[in-house]
């Protein structure tokens, strides 16, 4: 079914190694419009992935496009249309969510009135209208995180790539920011999510990669996933230390 | 073995935390350095014993009297030794109360919190007694070799000094605690016990200027006026300086004396101290509202969305703004010095504008630190669609922005006054703030601005750097300011560290 679809990130034969391989020859493709979900063990190498993706780390080798742009040769196209949120937000305390907003539509040179009026729609999207002249110093990880998710989508980017989005918000929180990408995803956006919730992946991504010792053993619907491993009727967390045993034990 | 949650079993355990810490400090967490940490501290101690025996060496066999000027000079440089030591005490009291670290796991457990409090207090006051011992260990030292064993007495004052810091540092943090609550305590507690460390040391020599011109403290200390003013020999005010000459009934009165009023402070606050720390651990949740809402968003290209951001977290950090602004408080008596000598002569301006461009570097560096590596955001920034180059441009353009702000009304005077010597000012303080920047540049790292008091440590290269290369600009725009060829040999010399640090910075190789 995806297979039609525009290229939203293609990575052939991406590798990048500190003292060992994180990542090995690495193929993936994402299809514009798709929520994609990357699980895999601690250090199988996702974060390195995704922060090869954004221009964060550059790669030993292979090639990184994304939605037809060579993002090793013209990263600043790349990044103008794709935005990343890491799991530990990153803002800043001095600002209030408003004027951090703003400085992100600055970077990302948004015309301002479009800009203010997404910053207000997302502001009252995510529950921060009460707080979104008050300056970050004092808020919980969870506003922290919306903050900064606000900040990744102010500038209404083609593709989002979020590393651990949910991790240590509340129920409420993880809902909101799950129907935010939803939303995007239903807009057309392309979102990448790596999560070692499995619950979540199984029940937001259109596909899912598993990912282990820097290489992608597996992907496709829960569906695909469970046909690899023979078994039909267990959970996505079965299926992925099943998965991840036979990869250990091949290894 | 002792019992868990015993006085010395918590004595214990403080002791190990500050151990790390210590270590931490020393080797900046790197295990390599420590090898590296301790070779320079030998070679520290082994420099500080060479400068204690050319500063004092004089005094060991004199036969100092117990006469009011004696008592005076002796005493001065104590209460000069003790503002240090409440500057420090100060600022380790205000970040106990405010870090927050272990205090949920000491508040829920059945531990007695008032012991472990006190235990802590006793931690502040034994870091601080052996700062002010290790430091005064050389000059006590040469003193007791050359003059005898009576000289040392003195490290009974010094302790007795450094618990009584102590003692008046938590007294003085709790009192501002209630009288300006926690939000704003920590702020000022940290400019008080900054202006309290620099100001003694400026305020004398402020006086030595206007009455001998010289920097010296001794020569207020020793002034007419002072020896008049001062209290009879009898006094137990001197106590501490006959202590200091041998007089073992002195030493056995300060020392109870500085034991006395550290056990009296321990146990009035250790009941109080969780309190105080919770109520500044809730400062953090609370919020601080900007105007802003109607204004809408400006229209801003990257490059100004980055230097407003920088302006705008630098105005918002008076805490920041105060430590680096700080290093210029220093440059006031050399500058009052050296217009008090030289401002009858024509060209007197020469000798005020090395220290312009000095204080320009000095703020220049840590500035350029704030700007360039305490970045908060760091991942934000690097995805962004802009280039690195525009990025660390804009992150430039910040701070010489502040500088020029900072600097302009200074040039402005000395224009009004000396076209040519504002011209040469100016160009001074552009060239050594941009070489810190480089500096900071060529040595840059990530971390957060919430560090940038230890910035130092986690490379002193740097900060040896910019200090050399801001007193060669300086020198060398005071001798172009004279209009000498020798600007260039010292222009030289400045362009020679920076291609050395450049050669040997991090982000080169």
């Amino acid at each position: 079914m995806t297979q039609n679809r525009q290229v939203a990130l293609g990575l052939r034969g991406v590798s990048k190694r500190f003292d060992r391989p994180a990542v090995d020859a690495l193929d993936l493709t994402v299809h514009c419009g798709e929520f994609y979900a990357l699980v895999g063990p601690n250090g199988a190498g996702k974060t390195t992935t995704l922060r090869m993706v954004v221009g964060l780390l550059r790669p030993d080798a292979g090639s990184i496009c994304i939605d037809g742009i060579d993002a090793l040769a013209d990263p600043v196209g790349a990044k103008q249309i794709t935005a990343w949120l890491s799991d530990e937000p990153m803002i800043y305390e001095k600002l209030t969510p408003y004027e951090y907003l703003e400085f992100v539509a600055g970077l990302w040179r948004i015309e301002p009135a479009v800009a203010e009026a997404r910053a207000r729609e997302l502001i009252g999207w995510l529950g921060l209208e009460p707080h979104a002249h008050e300056r970050c110093e004092g808020f919980s990880k969870g506003m922290r995180q919306k903050v900064a998710l606000a900040g990744a989508l102010v500038h209404d980017p083609k593709l989002i790539i979020l590393d651990e989005p949910l991790t240590g918000l509340d129920a409420g929180t993880a809902r909101q920011v799950k129907n935010v990408l939803r939303e995007r995803v239903r807009a057309g956006g392309t979102v990448i999510m790596t999560t070692h919730i499995l619950e979540v992946a199984e029940r937001m991504a259109d596909r899912i990669g598993v990912i282990a010792g820097g290489r992608l053993i597996a992907e496709g619907t829960l569906d695909d996933l469970r046909r690899q491993t023979g078994e039909t009727a267990t959970s996505l967390e079965d299926t992925f230390l099943m998965l991840v045993a036979e990869q250990a034990a091949a290894a | 073995m002792s019992q868990p949650a015993s006085l010395t079993w918590l004595t214990s355990h403080e002791l190990r935390l500050g151990w790390r810490d210590w270590a931490s400090l020393m080797t900046a967490g790197g295990r390599t350095r420590a090898r590296t940490a301790a070779i320079a501290l030998i070679a520290f101690a082994g420099f500080m014993h060479v400068f204690a025996y050319w500063t004092v060496a004089s005094f060991a066999n004199a036969n100092l009297a117990s006469d009011t000027a004696t008592l005076v000079g002796i005493t001065g440089s104590l209460v000069l030794s003790w503002s240090l030591l409440l500057s420090q005490g100060m600022e380790s009291v205000t970040r106990a109360f405010y870090s927050r670290s272990d205090l949920d796991l000491v508040l829920t457990s059945p531990a007695s919190a008032r012991k472990v409090f006190a235990v802590r207090m006793a931690r502040i006051a034994a870091a601080a007694i052996a700062i002010a011992v290790l430091l005064a260990a050389p000059f006590i030292n040469v003193l007791a070799v050359l003059g005898g064993s009576r000289w040392l007495s003195a490290y009974g004052v010094v302790a007795a000094m450094g618990a009584v810091a102590t003692a008046a540092a938590l007294a003085l943090t709790v009192a501002l605690f209630r009288i300006i609550g926690a939000k704003r305590t920590r702020l000022i507690a940290q400019i008080v016990a900054a202006v309290i460390g620099a100001a003694f040391v400026i305020l004398l020599q402020i006086a030595a200027i206007f009455s001998a011109g010289s920097l010296s403290r001794f020569a207020a200390l020793q002034s007419n006026w002072m020896l008049s003013h001062a209290p009879d020999t009898t006094s137990a005010f001197w106590w501490p300086a006959r202590a200091v000459l041998g007089d073992y009934a002195a030493l056995a009165g300060v020392m109870a004396f500085g034991i006395a009023a550290l056990g009296v402070t321990i146990w009035l606050f250790s009941r109080r101290f969780g309190e105080h720390a919770l109520a500044a651990a809730g400062v953090s949740s609370a919020a601080v509202r900007q105007r802003r809402w109607s204004r809408g968003f400006r229209r801003r290209s990257a490059s100004r969305a980055l230097r407003h951001k920088e302006w705008t977290l630098l105005q918002r950090d008076p805490w920041l703004v105060s430590q680096t602004l700080m290093q210029i408080l220093y440059l006031i008596p050399p500058a009052l010095l050296l217009w008090i000598t030289f401002h009858d002569r024509n060209d007197s301006f020469v000798v005020l504008i090395p220290v312009v461009v000095m204080a320009a570097g000095q703020l220049a560096g840590g500035l350029a630190w704030l700007s360039i590596s305490g970045e908060d955001a760091p991942d934000l920034v690097a995805t962004a669609p802009i280039t690195s180059p525009r990025i660390l441009w804009a992150k430039i353009e910040a701070v010489i922005g502040v500088i020029a702000l900072v600097f302009a009304p200074i040039v402005a005077v000395l224009t009004l006054d000396t076209v040519f010597a504002g011209i040469v000012c100016g160009l001074g303080i552009l060239t050594a703030a941009a070489a810190a920047t480089a500096i900071q540049l060529c040595f840059r790292v990530q971390a957060r601005r919430s560090q940038f008091r230890r910035r130092q440590t986690s490379s002193r290269l740097a900060t040896f750097a910019e200090a050399f290369s801001s007193i060669a600009w300086a020198a060398t725009t005071a001798l172009a300011a004279a209009q000498t060829w020798a600007a260039l040999g010292t222009a030289a010399i400045a362009l020679g560290i920076l291609a050395g640090v450049w050669l040997i910075s991090p982000s080169r190789t």
